[in-house]
């Protein structure tokens, strides 16, 4: 196949629908919300975008060094691995949500899995 | 290969060029970021052509509709002439029709205007002052219904421009005003879904604009206004609310005050604790806050977290200056 998983998952609408769901799952998760609840809802919500730009393999800039230190502060207010899997399951029931072929969702869990150690910065 | 139009610079666009690279070729300054349609930081309007479906998708349907599209997704499929989101906004001489007390802080600005179709309520103008002095200030009214534009504006302590509306500013003086801004308004689709206003001050300005023009077009969804002040008389057009909810069975008005004890008639507690307490959920509401800079935040979170979509969420987006500290 040579389309990448970004345009067949269905792009930048793609990304903005999977925000939507994944947004309200995390601000609605105990275990997690601080670490997405800034005042400033418009710039979490760039975050999230780039995010799921990320995970869908689709165009973006970052490279490990700017997942390391994008994330450090959050490692600093205690942030470790039972974070990033209860994120990592958001991410798989939003992509469940909204139909994504389960094999889709398993390369996008892959990408947002091989960023685990910069975010976390291991 | 479509030529575009940028002020005085005409940029040829390639084949399979997008705009964001024809302008980044010809280092036109543009800010830009993910290049994926993701960040929506390369916003350029078009002021003629349509723009492709592509280029407008997650855009906010009152930027669709006025010509907005990210740069970095758009192949041009005709000629287009551009407007960056920096370039200064252009004035036109409007004329004072009146200037009077709304309540004991606020003025009721109505300036005569040509051209009232390209303005619509609830978006913003900058109104300017001989020196230069500039302020927004909201559309509260339909102005291609009377050819006017109408504004609320608070005297803020120390607030030089609004103490000049207030106590200089003469019926019949003309006053430079921009053209508008703002994507924060009504549009006459989805007319049976719910609309929620909730504002603080003269955040009701806008949102008086888009009820009226929600009213106007019929709308057939509850429609849901909460106003809100610290004390009763700050706030104003309480009457004329409550008359117009009389008369639109799908409209409701609640009026709040946060301090003190409210008198009958009112609410007691902050603005959007009232309107959101009231609501189940928000699933499928078009949701509209405007005032203090703290209200619009945390409802803004609190309306997305009860189901309301991003999209369907506008807020009055533009800063006061230091001098304007918000009053709510
Ligand atoms: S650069 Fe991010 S949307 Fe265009």
């Amino acid at each position: 196949m040579s389309n990448s998983l970004y345009e067949r998952i269905g792009g930048e609408a793609a990304v903005n629908a999977a925000v939507d769901l994944f947004y309200r799952k995390v601000l609605s998760d105990y275990r997690i919300n601080r670490f997405f609840d800034s005042t400033d809802m418009d710039a979490q919500i760039a975050k999230q975008k780039a995010f799921f730009t990320y995970a869908f393999g689709g165009p973006n800039n970052y490279t490990g060094k700017d997942m390391r230190s994008a994330h450090a502060h959050l490692v600093k207010m205690g942030m470790n691995g039972s974070h990033f899997d209860a994120v990592m399951e958001h991410l798989g029931a939003t992509l469940h949500e909204l139909n994504v072929p389960e094999d889709l969702i398993a390369e996008a869990a892959a990408i947002a899995l091989g960023a685990r150690s910069d975010v976390l910065g291991l | 290969m479509f030529d575009l139009k940028i002020k005085n610079n005409r940029v040829t666009c390639r084949p399979g060029e997008t705009v964001l690279d024809a302008l980044l070729r010809e280092n036109i300054n543009i800010p830009y970021g993910c290049k994926a349609g993701a960040c929506q930081s390369c916003v350029v309007q078009s002021l003629d052509a349509k723009p492709p479906a592509k280029a407008q998708g997650g855009l906010k349907d009152t930027l669709k509709s006025s010509g907005h599209f990210l740069a970095c997704q758009c192949h041009p499929e005709q000629p287009m002439t551009l407007k960056l989101s920096k370039e200064a906004a252009s004035f036109v001489d409007g004329r004072v029709a009146v200037n009077e007390p709304l309540n004991r802080n606020t003025q009721l600005l109505i300036i005569d205007i040509n051209d009232a179709d390209r303005y619509r309520a609830g978006q913003f103008v900058n109104l300017q002052r001989s020196d230069g002095l500039t302020r927004s200030y909201s559309i509260a009214n339909i102005p291609h219904a009377s050819g006017t534009l109408e504004f609320h504006i608070r005297r803020l302590p120390g607030g030089r421009f609004s103490t000049w509306v207030h106590e200089e500013l003469k019926v019949g003086d003309s006053i430079p005003v921009s053209e508008p801004q703002g994507h924060c308004f009504y549009l006459p689709d989805r007319k049976e879904q719910g609309l929620l206003l909730i504002g603080t001050g003269t955040g009701l300005a806008p949102l008086a604009g888009i009820l009226a023009d929600a009213l106007s077009h019929g709308h057939s969804g509850p429609i849901r206004l909460f106003h809100g002040s610290r004390e009763h008389e700050d706030l104003y057009r309480v009457n004329e609310m409550r008359e117009l909810a009389e008369h639109h069975p799908n409209f409701s008005y609640t009026p709040c005050i946060s301090s003190g004890d409210a008198p009958e008639g009112f609410t007691q507690g902050r603005v959007h604790d009232a309107a959101l307490s009231a609501q189940a959920d928000l699933v499928s509401w078009r949701v509209f806050l405007c005032g203090h800079p703290d209200m619009v935040k945390s409802a803004q979170k609190q309306a997305y977290l009860k189901g309301a979509r991003l999209a369907d969420i506008y807020c009055d987006a533009f800063v006061v200056s230091a001098e304007q500290a918000p009053s709510a």
